[in-house]
């Protein structure tokens, strides 16, 4: 059992909490992920650390109230225990030798950016920064964001926010202006992470996506996680729980990935949709 | 008394009933049976079924009991050797093993050791009302890695002795494979949990969610003060067959088949883990983890499974019983079929069909025996022009594992073969000092009890290690149990 230590609500559908767990804390470095279960019959749900906390024991997490699992635990509260948590699982995230890294984050997903920028920021890389939502209610962490990067663009899908336009605008823009990144770190849906790689492929400059596949146990035991790198005409099956979850975004495909992701759409929705009148009569 | 040529038949569940159910298929021996069966031993001179049993379970002693009514004393001779018993009982291959060398074997069936065992190990758990209680510390502190049955083997003879054992188990229930692999119909979870809570009564320590590699390092729990490590971690990932289609929506691992369905429960009419129920569905392999996932997937609602095996029944490594228990429920098996690829849904009109994507069909390709190749079994080699389609919505994968890298590679100076096994030697000594390990990490995938006997060694090495004054009084007893059975075998 670990205790909900904090809990914030940072748009209406992403909440952070921090969870006392201090053997995790001790050990998670960005870029790793943690699984959770909330309850004694719930899923197993990997999410990636959203930092640390080494003297307090906890680890933060960021995530987005996109099924029944997520529902229940955003249905917890502080001081509230979750079932299960366990990690820190996956390889961290490299950062030997990058002077100047790019990192695109898009929704959620700048909740797992926003540590890997800090430790660039730590370790005195310059850092820039574009984050992108699809709107301004759904903007997160942009304080955060503007503390560790040199540069930062905000952008919205609408334009309610900062610039209109997707992240890949800038990205652009950049690389035009003859930018030259180390390294574009990327995180966010499969669909943005597939188009920041396009995006950057005319330019040469490598490019890590974080990978989110449906796992369950994360240690390298189901091989539900699998994806598929295609790698000098050759396809590799890897596992993101051991291998990755961040892989060289030119080596994925992608097509595959998002097809995989969706497998039980229809059962998320249902379970989710449950969920949500069981919650609303409690 | 004439001797009667065939076992006892075990009560089971109708194969129409149980085809649709998850509760145990075989409801095991009767006292009147267990003593029918009992009477069929020989009690022959140079018992070659205690050669047969991986840990050497003194076989004929412990049915000479039974014929005695004693059914606590058969247990305790059981114990002496295995720490799993009812687990045993239900998943060893008995065929290849004990009962394969029963003297009554060359000319009858052989004893139903197997069934004896259960028996007794159930009448044990059912009847027995002493209260476990820990062993006096001995001051030494030994931490074990994995709850599977080498882990839960290694920990219980080490508590048994007064080690102070600490269990870390990744996952958030204790039990390994036996938990998230073999499914409630062969081995119900409560019988894995009767023997947890025995182990934490003798005074084991069982953590869970600790993933040894990542949470804490073999090297951390030396500086915690542990002297001694095992690592019995299992087999790890699932091994794919490389062929087109792998990943398709409705393809799986039987390992993530398994565990959804045992471990997280999505046998439940409202799980909260999903997994694909229904339909037709093909497992690709014929050991006993295939038929696990066949027998599975009927339980959860599949109109027709088949098993496609590339070589022919002979082969097939599963254990007999499992195999018929099979056949009886319905599953079709295609052997010497070898699949070529996976088929899947496109819809070139409508890129978001949500149909796209997932599993229609299996192409395979039909096999001939050849010649034998370096297992000793024949090779298949695939018959030109044979190609065929099954029409299938779920594939299970279920051709073995390769060892997880997650210690290997946060261990320093931890040796592993080629195939990233853990090079032990015959004591279970790693190439690391005070490291031992067992069981599937060190062999890949295996029986439970080759896990428990590895477990069983290390423990006896551990013990060695750390105390060596016990090496004596080891050698003391294994003398006098060796005077009591030949008392006991002279006396009859």
């Amino acid at each position: 059992m670990n205790k909900i230590v904090t809990k914030k609500v940072l748009n209406p559908t992403v909440t952070q909490m921090e969870i006392e767990a201090p053997l995790v804390a001790n050990k998670a470095k960005p870029g790793q992920f943690i699984i959770l279960r909330v309850d004694s019959e719930g899923e197993r749900i990997p999410l990636t650390v959203a930092g640390t906390d080494k003297e307090r024991g906890t680890v933060k997490i960021i995530f987005q109230v996109v099924g029944a699992t997520t529902e229940l635990l955003n249905s917890k509260n502080e001081g509230d225990y979750i079932e299960n948590f366990a990690g820190p699982l996956g390889v961290p995230t490299h950062t030997d030798g990058i002077k100047k890294v790019c990192i695109v984050g898009g929704g959620v997903g700048c909740a797992i950016a926003m540590p890997v920028a800090e430790e660039f920021h730590r370790l005195g890389a310059e850092v820039t920064s574009i984050i992108g939502f699809r709107n301004k209610d759904l903007l997160i962490l942009e304080d955060e964001f503007k503390a560790c990067s040199d540069r930062l663009v905000v952008m919205t899908d609408d334009g309610s926010y900062a610039r209109e336009g997707n992240v890949t605008v800038p990205l652009k823009e950049m690389l035009d202006a003859g930018e030259k990144f180390d390294m574009i770190i990327t995180i966010g849906p499969l669909v943005m992470m597939k188009f920041v790689t396009l995006a950057a492929k005319p330019y040469g400059v490598p490019v890590t996506v974080s990978m989110n596949p449906i796992m369950i146990d994360g240690t390298g035991m189901c091989g539900g996680c699998r994806i598929t790198l295609v790698r000098d005409g050759e396809r590799i099956t890897k596992f993101a729980c051991v291998d990755g979850p961040d892989f060289n975004g030119y080596e994925i495909d992608f097509d595959e990935a998002i097809s995989r992701s969706r497998m039980y759409f229809e059962y998320e929705r249902r379970a989710h949709e449950e969920t949500c009148n069981l919650l609303r009569q409690a | 008394m004439a001797i009667i040529p065939k076992k006892n038949d075990i009560p089971t569940q109708d194969a129409k009933v149980r085809a649709h159910n998850f509760k145990e298929v075989a409801l095991g021996y009767t006292e009147e049976i267990a003593l029918a069966e009992a009477d069929r031993c020989l009690n022959c001179k140079n018992q070659p079924c205690v050669a047969g049993c991986p840990v050497n379970i003194r076989i004929p002693d412990f049915i000479n009991k039974i014929k005695e009514h004693n059914f606590e004393g058969a247990y305790q001779v059981i114990s002496e050797s295995s720490s799993l018993p009812a687990v045993c009982g239900r998943v060893c291959p008995q065929e290849s093993q004990c009962e394969s060398k029963c003297t009554l074997g060359i000319k009858f069936e052989p004893v139903g050791i197997g069934r004896l065992e259960r028996f007794v190990a159930d009448w044990h758990n059912a009847n027995d009302t002493a209260e476990v209680t820990p062993v006096e510390n001995n001051g030494h502190m030994v931490a074990v890695v994995g709850s599977g049955p080498s882990g839960l083997t290694c920990a219980g003879d080490l508590a048994k002795k007064g080690y102070k054992v600490t269990v870390f188990e990744a996952l958030h229930t204790a039990g390994g494979v036996l938990v998230y692999g073999i499914p409630e119909f062969r081995l119900p979870k409560a019988i894995v949990a009767k023997e947890v809570e025995t182990l934490k009564k003798l005074g084991v320590e069982v953590e869970t969610d600790v993933i040894i590699g990542k949470t804490l390092t073999i090297d951390e729990l030396f500086d915690m003060g542990f002297e001694a490590v095992f690592i019995g971690s299992g087999a790890g990932l699932p091994n794919f067959m490389n062929i087109p289609g792998e990943s398709y929506k409705g393809v799986y691992s039987a390992n993530e088949f398994l565990t959804r369905s045992n471990l997280m429960k999505a046998y439940n009419a409202d799980p909260k883990t999903p997994i694909m129920k229904g339909g037709k569905v093909a497992v690709v392999g014929g050991g006993n983890v295939a038929m696990d996932a066949a027998r599975t997937a009927l339980r959860l609602g599949a109109d027709k499974v088949y098993i496609v095996y590339r070589r022919s029944m002979e082969e097939l490594p599963a254990r007999r019983e499992e195999v018929e228990h099979a056949e009886e429920e319905g599953i079709e098996f295609r052997l010497l079929c070898n699949p070529t690829e996976i088929l899947g849904y496109n819809n070139p009109e409508d890129p978001r069909d949500p149909k796209n994507g997932f599993v229609t069909g299996i192409s395979c390709v039909k096999m001939e025996l050849g010649e034998p190749d370096a297992s000793g079994r024949r090779r298949p080699v695939a018959v030109e022009g044979s190609e065929f389609t099954l029409d299938v919505d779920t594939v299970v994968m279920s051709i073995g594992t390769s060892p997880n890298p997650l210690i290997k590679s946060t261990t320093k100076g931890l040796e592993v073969n080629k195939r990233g096994g853990i090079i032990v030697n015959e004591d279970g000594l790693t190439s690391r000092d005070n490291v031992y390990a067992g069981g599937d990490a060190v062999t890949g995938a295996a029986t439970v009890i080759s896990a428990m006997g590895a477990g069983k060694v290390a423990a006896k090495a551990i013990d060695e290690a750390l105390c060596p004054e016990n090496a004596n009084k080891e050698n003391v007893y294994t003398f006098a149990a060796a005077e009591e059975q030949k008392t006991g075998t002279a006396s009859n």
